[in-house]
């Protein structure tokens, strides 16, 4: 069980820059949670204070019941850490990183492999190559297995995924939901949204502070707005026209669509009209469940 | 039919007996925005980099801005601008002086230099920011000027490596919106993206599968093509043919 309370964080002269502002949270065992944000919004300040690499300026975090700083070499024995940059040797062939760290914890890569066979069976035809010679993917693929090899109680995924396409994404959380089932508590956090759902709960963070933490459907639940989808050709012209129009709050694009939030009084026939009036006759318009991005631009405007 | 600015056939780079980018053909019209999607490992990155005149292809033929890629690749350069999540500004620069160096190696002339940077920070809001270390600035921010001096030099095709990744929902569309204005006043957008609701976002999406070009049309088409609802279904289910794997 992961416990945080009222953790702060700033940087550089004087404190200007504040990188933690109050953030208090809990996770209980084998949960999956996720720190979701834009990059800057403080994820790695936060995740580097429970790796125990830096100081918080005050608040506590407790890992499985030690502190992150005074228990410190204890929670590097429990804690399995990837950080947001690729920090393995280079220099070092896959197999020989793998070996290293494995020793490291005092362990040896027969000990866990059944912890990480199903990842590192991908790169295993490669474990002879250097590190540094590695695609994206793999050394991803890499990292995760080096996180793993002492057989960690908590993980600890910095942006996993960034710049990662979607179906190495998608493979990638599939994985985690395997490591979730052998009963190790996962802390990832992420910048694209739609992978919000693949958690069990989630936090929305920005500047630094918690702005919604709940399960993604009771994110959604809480959505405080009236949204529709608005489709039509001439996506460029039609979020313009949107925008002028006064009932309307709020418009974005969203793929092949544009969500819109609306004032009460709006009804959709009456925005067809207006929307005809300035030459689009083709305007498919419904109201729409919001997608957790949708939720953070709301938490967020 | 308006004019093309990238026209490439049979473009092939091997690295030894690995055939990285494997005979890929098209062509990019002017004022197009034009999404360049494939996994990763799929041989984006370099085919990127011979339509940017930085690697010469190991057969095949094209020009990019009217100049050929193998015999005028220098030229190329000058007649581009470039931008990528992983590098643009200088972090060390304060906001002017990245300007004033991206303006000088584009070969502008001072005064151009200075009246432009005025009318760029202007238009940006970042008049107050004119004095602050890029490091310094919020990630969407940061991103919007590296775009604006991409295309400090009017060049005619720019360019765009990820350039949202990790970015502000709201940021991002915002973003978004600065490539459609750059589109519509005639500079052509090459850009690659793993957000999948940013590809339809695109005049036209290519989608590259082991090395080779496997789907080129408007997001629309190519949805009823594969019968998907969205242009991540039509990415997964061409990137499952992929052999080769992420190498």
């Amino acid at each position: 069980m992961i416990e945080v309370k009222d953790l702060h964080k700033s940087y550089g002269r004087q404190g200007k820059v504040n990188a933690l502002n109050s953030i208090s949270f809990t996770v209980d065992d084998g949960e999956i949670f996720g720190v979701i944000g834009p990059d800057g919004a403080g994820k790695s300040s936060l995740f580097r204070i429970l790796a125990s690499l830096i100081l918080p300026d005050s608040g506590s975090a407790i890992m499985n019941g030690h502190d992150v700083v005074k228990d410190y070499r204890k929670i590097r024995q429990i804690i399995g850490y990837m950080p947001g940059r690729f920090s393995l040797y280079q220099d070092l062939s896959v197999e020989e990183n793998l070996v290293f760290f494995a020793t490291l914890f005092n362990t040896t890569v027969e000990e866990n492999y059944h912890l990480i066979k199903d990842i590192y069976q991908q790169i295993e035809p490669f474990k002879k190559r250097r590190a540094g010679a590695l695609s994206g993917g793999m050394k991803q693929k890499l990292a995760l297995s080096c996180a793993l090899i002492h057989k960690p109680e908590i993980l600890i995924l910095d942006e996993p995924t960034t710049g990662v396409d979607p179906v190495s994404r998608k493979e990638f959380w599939d994985m985690l939901g395997r490591l979730k089932e052998q009963g190790i508590t996962i802390l990832v956090s992420t910048a694209y949204m739609d992978e919000a759902s693949r958690c069990d709960r989630i936090a929305l963070i920005r500047e630094g502070e918690f702005i919604g933490s709940d399960t993604p459907q009771g994110i959604i639940d809480d959505y405080p707005e009236i949204l529709w989808a608005v489709e039509g050709t001439g996506m460029s012209a039609l979020l313009g026209e949107l925008r002028a129009h006064d009932k309307v709050k709020s418009s974005f694009a969203f793929g092949d669509k544009i969500h819109i939030t609306v004032e009460k009084s709006l009804q959709t026939e009456e925005l067809k009209r207006y929307l005809a009036n300035k030459k689009f006759n083709d305007v498919r318009i419904a109201p729409i469940a919001p997608t957790v991005e949708d939720c953070f631009m709301a938490l967020t405007s | 039919m308006s004019k093309k600015v990238i026209e490439v056939f049979n473009l092939t780079k091997k690295f030894g007996n690995f055939t990285a980018v494997d005979r890929i053909s098209f062509d990019v019209k002017e004022g197009e925005i034009f999404g360049f999607l494939g996994a990763n490992g799929a041989g984006k990155t370099t085919a990127m980099q011979m339509l940017c005149g930085i690697s010469m292809p190991t057969a095949g033929e094209g020009t990019v801005a009217g100049y050929d890629i193998i015999k005028e690749n220098e030229r190329i350069k000058r007649n581009i601008g470039y931008m990528s999540q992983k590098f643009s500004l200088y972090e060390d620069l304060k906001v002017w002086e990245n300007i004033r160096l991206f303006g000088g190696i584009y070969g502008l002339s001072d005064k151009t230099i200075a009246e432009k940077t005025n009318e760029l920070l202007k238009q940006l809001d970042f008049e107050q920011e004119r004095n602050t270390l890029v490091k310094y600035l919020p990630l969407g921010w940061k991103q919007k000027l590296a775009f604006s001096v991409a295309i400090f030099h009017e060049p005619r095709i720019v360019f765009l490596d990820e350039p949202t990744g990790g970015v502000d929902p709201a940021m991002r569309r915002q973003f978004w919106e600065m490539i459609y204005d750059a589109a519509d006043r005639g500079i052509t957008v090459f850009v690659t993206t793993h957000y999948m609701d940013e590809a339809e976002y695109c005049n036209r999406v290519s989608i590259m599968v082991d090395g080779r070009i496997d789907a080129l049309d408007t997001p629309a088409e190519l949805r009823r093509r594969f019968s998907a609802d969205s242009m991540d279904e039509v990415f997964r289910q061409l990137a499952r043919k992929a052999k080769r794997g992420d190498q």
